[in-house]
């Protein structure tokens, strides 16, 4: 588990990494740390699954990738771990997740994020999907993002 | 703003890993054929322009003891501003998507502790009077987030 140093560092880097020449040199020397010190706590938090990757997160609309569509599948309970691998590892979906249903309302246990230039390419895109799943697929639907209410990292409570 | 190759490029290397070196642009600038300064010069202006919306370190708040789960809401059109100002005021609320759907208010909850997922989705309920559907991951097929520039 982290520690309260662990703690002091994400809470440093939750807004970003800054983009000068040596920026861990820099957010170390902000919170008084040395840089040797904050890549080797850097690397052991990257190995224990807390930080995933240090990566740019892009505009998916100022790319021109203006359509999205979160395409929910019903599919058979013994076939998904296998099905999901396969729809996961489609290079135009970016989110692919196996979550549980809530009947009567709402059937789907395998969501898919599929992003395109329009929504003639996302519905291309979701018939291959379907076109995996064949008759292990139940029912299905897609969902598409009309506008973004709100989008920030993950930002820890202040403590205290 | 204009994208031209090497902008692309950038972007497409930069969903990748950022190595932990003391000059990690510098790195990565030699891999790209540019230089460090170019390189820093292009991810602030592409930043400034809000085609990359943060740079940094992705946090998995399961890894950290904590949780991270997708809800969805009925909202009434009518009230749909309303219950948004009340279901944004939540820091836990990390991310939110109007979609199309009867169930047409998605968010994500990302919390410390497992058991603040359930707070939170109560707390949200009690101000709103809607119910909020909670679907947490059971299994995820995880390849990655990159989207080709």
């Amino acid at each position: 588990m982290i520690d309260a140093k662990d703690r002091e560092i994400i809470e440093a880097l939750q807004g970003g990494l800054p983009l000068v020449p040596a920026p861990y040199a820099q957010v170390a020397s902000d919170m008084g740390m040395d840089e040797d010190e904050l890549l080797l706590r850097l690397a052991d938090l990257k190995s224990s699954g807390v930080i995933r990757r240090i990566a740019a997160a892009p505009n998916h609309y100022k790319l021109g990738m203006t359509s999205n569509g979160m395409t929910v599948w019903d599919v058979k309970d013994d076939r998904v771990t296998e099905l999901g691998t396969r729809i996961g590892a489609l290079p135009f979906v970016t989110h692919c997740y196996e979550r549980p249903r809530a009947l009567p309302d709402w059937p789907y246990n395998l969501f898919a994020m599929v992003h395109g230039t329009d929504r003639d390419e996302v519905e291309e895109k979701r018939a291959e999907i379907t076109a995996i799943l064949g008759d292990a697929c139940r029912a299905k639907d897609i969902l598409y993002s009309t506008r973004i209410l709100k989008k920030t990292g993950l930002r820890l409570k202040t403590k205290g | 703003m204009t994208l031209d190759e090497t902008d692309r490029a950038i972007l497409n290397r930069m969903q990748d890993d950022l190595p932990l070196t003391t000059h990690p642009y510098a790195a990565i600038a030699t891999e790209l054929g540019i230089s460090e300064n170019e390189l820093l010069s292009r991810l602030t202006r592409m930043k400034d322009e809000r085609v990359i919306t943060r740079f940094g370190p992705f946090f998995d708040a399961a890894a950290m003891g904590g949780a991270f789960c997708l809800c969805a809401m009925a909202v009434p059109p009518e009230n749909f501003e309303t219950v948004l100002t009340k279901v944004n005021a939540h820091p836990e609320v990390a991310h939110n998507y109007e979609r199309t759907h009867r169930l047409n208010m998605w968010f994500v909850l990302a919390t410390e502790t497992p058991e603040g997922i359930e707070a939170t989705a109560e707390a949200i309920e009690r101000e709103t009077g809607i119910e909020v559907l909670c679907f947490p991951k059971l299994q995820e097929f995880f390849i990655g987030f990159r989207v080709a520039a």
